[in-house]
């Protein structure tokens, strides 16, 4: 069975591949998280060809949750999905909302319940 | 009006621009603005230039392909946006193989529509719209009044360096900026002082 995939898009590689670190042990060995991190020269920024690779990557049948850190991240986030029906944003926090949809995934929920989840997140509180 | 030559004319410009670009949003945002879209510009002008891209295609395809080429290659928030407002007003040209008066009036309102949905942005935010909203405005309102392509180029020119201008006493909305608060006030937003050169490499390249 395949699960709802996951790509997480951050202006830093090291950001987005921690992340998905974090999300993969909380996926416990389920659920496919997919970092996207930097610019096209690799330095900070965002690329919506390594987002686009992202997806695709994540793509097991069962659709893709994207997130993003902020700004331009964001917006190349939706534009990468702006013509496709199998992948969709949630406005969830980074790691929050990629915790959350990563341990979702790993149950076979689908795509809605998955972003349902990880954008629900963000009323999770620390104190 | 030759696609292939504003894009160019504006690559050009904003490479002469950049370290000012840079310097101004390195005072409210995370000063990269300049570089970030000099790197764009310059994939979409050697895009042009090169074999990816056919000098002689209709306008509009040059302007889908140019801002296929600012996505890919800017990396900040910029690439998005601009890249997003070439390829509508490429889609909305179409296969037309001159571009009318009307033709790039209809081509800037999409392009200010694309930049609305995407950045959700609206005027007095601080940002490009705040450039390229009264340029949409200046365009229209010149062709209404008979204006032929090269008076609706000028006046989006004109109203967008305005518009750039009149961002200087705004509190930002949207994007680093607006982290700061009061405190982005009396600076010039960077986006909109781009999307006025670009409009500028607009007005000089339309006859």
């Amino acid at each position: 069975m395949s699960t709802v995939g996951i790509v997480v898009i951050s202006h830093s590689r090291a950001l987005a591949a921690g992340v998905a670190e974090v999300a993969r042990a909380m996926g416990v060995g389920k659920a496919v998280v997919e970092p996207a991190g930097g610019g096209p020269d690799g330095g900070l920024g965002t690329s919506i060809d390594l987002v686009e690779q992202a997806i695709d990557a994540a793509d097991g049948g069962a659709g893709v949750l994207l997130l993003a850190d902020l700004g331009g991240s964001v917006l190349t986030a939706r534009l990468a999905i702006e013509d496709r029906a199998d992948a969709v944003f949630a406005d969830a926090p980074l790691v929050e909302g990629a915790v959350a949809a990563a341990s979702m995934a790993a149950t076979g929920a689908g795509l809605a319940t998955v972003k349902a989840a990880a954008e629900a997140a963000a009323s999770h509180r620390k104190t | 009006m030759s696609a292939a030559a504003w894009i160019i004319r504006a690559a050009a410009l904003v490479a002469s621009e950049a370290d000012r670009l840079t310097r101004l949003d390195a005072a409210i945002g995370d000063g990269d603005h300049g570089h970030n879209l000099d790197r764009g510009f310059t994939a979409a002008a050697a895009a042009i230039d090169g074999a990816a891209v056919d000098r002689e295609a209709p306008p509009g395809r040059i302007l889908i392909a140019a801002g296929r080429a600012i996505v890919s290659r800017t990396g900040g928030a910029s690439g998005p946006l601009y890249g997003t407002a070439l390829r509508r007003a490429g889609k909305a040209l179409g296969d037309a193989p001159v571009v009318s008066a009307a033709g790039l009036g209809d081509a800037l309102r999409a392009a200010l529509d694309g930049v609305t949905e995407l950045g959700g942005a609206s005027e007095g935010d601080k940002t490009m719209v705040d450039a390229l909203a009264p340029a949409v405005a200046a365009c229209e309102n010149a062709l209404a009044e008979g204006g032929d392509l090269e008076t609706c180029a000028r006046a989006a020119a004109e109203a967008a360096a305005a518009g750039a201008d009149a961002t200087v006493p705004l509190q930002a909305r949207k994007g680093r900026a607006s982290y700061l608060g009061e405190r982005s006030i009396g600076h010039i937003d960077p986006g909109a002082v781009s999307t006025a050169l670009i409009l500028r490499a607009l007005a000089e390249t339309a006859s």
